[in-house]
């Protein structure tokens, strides 16, 4: 999983129906201290993250689809699956 | 998932079997503020679409997914068209208004 921050929601009226009604976030990965680092990203979300919050994303589509349960040709990789309160570096 | 923003269309006449009639496009990866990241390349379209849209992709095994039939050798496709990203500067569409 990554550590990242949640930098703001995304809107896309058309796209694959595996994302109907799921939140579309763009993430920015983070080092240990919480300065970016690398390229920002897309992921769902299935914990009510907030903008600005630190979260966990899973870049891994085997875990999304066990997480999501809508069978097995789900194409989605990158999910939000906890909040970080905090890093202890 | 990544964001990028369709730069053309590629017409490729001959390809593996499962993937006739699929629409190819030429991506640039870009960031939230819409700057390019990383190269361009090519990724199956399925939502229709077309050069200068921002788009968000996803990437190895879940592209192929994304692609009926599903067992198919793809590594990006186009999974949804953005209409906004609530950031201070966000990237645009390049070329409408």
């Amino acid at each position: 999983m990554r550590y990242c921050r949640v930098v703001g929601p995304m809107w896309a009226a058309v796209k694959h129906p595996a994302f109907a009604g799921k939140p579309l976030f763009v993430v920015q990965p983070l080092d240990e201290t919480g300065a970016d680092v690398g390229t920002s990203f897309v992921a769902i979300d299935t914990v009510q993250a907030g903008v600005g919050d630190k979260v966990l994303v899973l870049t891994e589509g085997t875990g999304t689809r066990q997480i999501l349960k809508q069978g097995d040709i789900v194409p989605i990789r990158s999910t939000i699956v906890g909040v970080v309160d905090h890093v202890e570096a | 998932m990544y964001l990028g923003i369709v730069k053309g269309t590629v017409v490729a006449e001959r390809k593996y079997a499962g993937l006739e009639g699929t629409k190819l496009l030429m991506v640039q990866p870009v960031d939230e503020h819409g700057m390019a990241v990383g190269d361009l390349q090519a990724a199956v379209d399925r939502v229709q679409a077309g050069p200068g849209d921002l788009v968000y992709l996803v990437g190895s095994r879940e592209a192929a997914l994304a692609c009926d039939p599903w067992f198919v050798p793809v590594d990006a496709a186009i999974v949804g068209i953005v209409d906004g990203i609530d950031v201070p500067n966000p990237a645009t569409r390049e070329g409408k208004p």
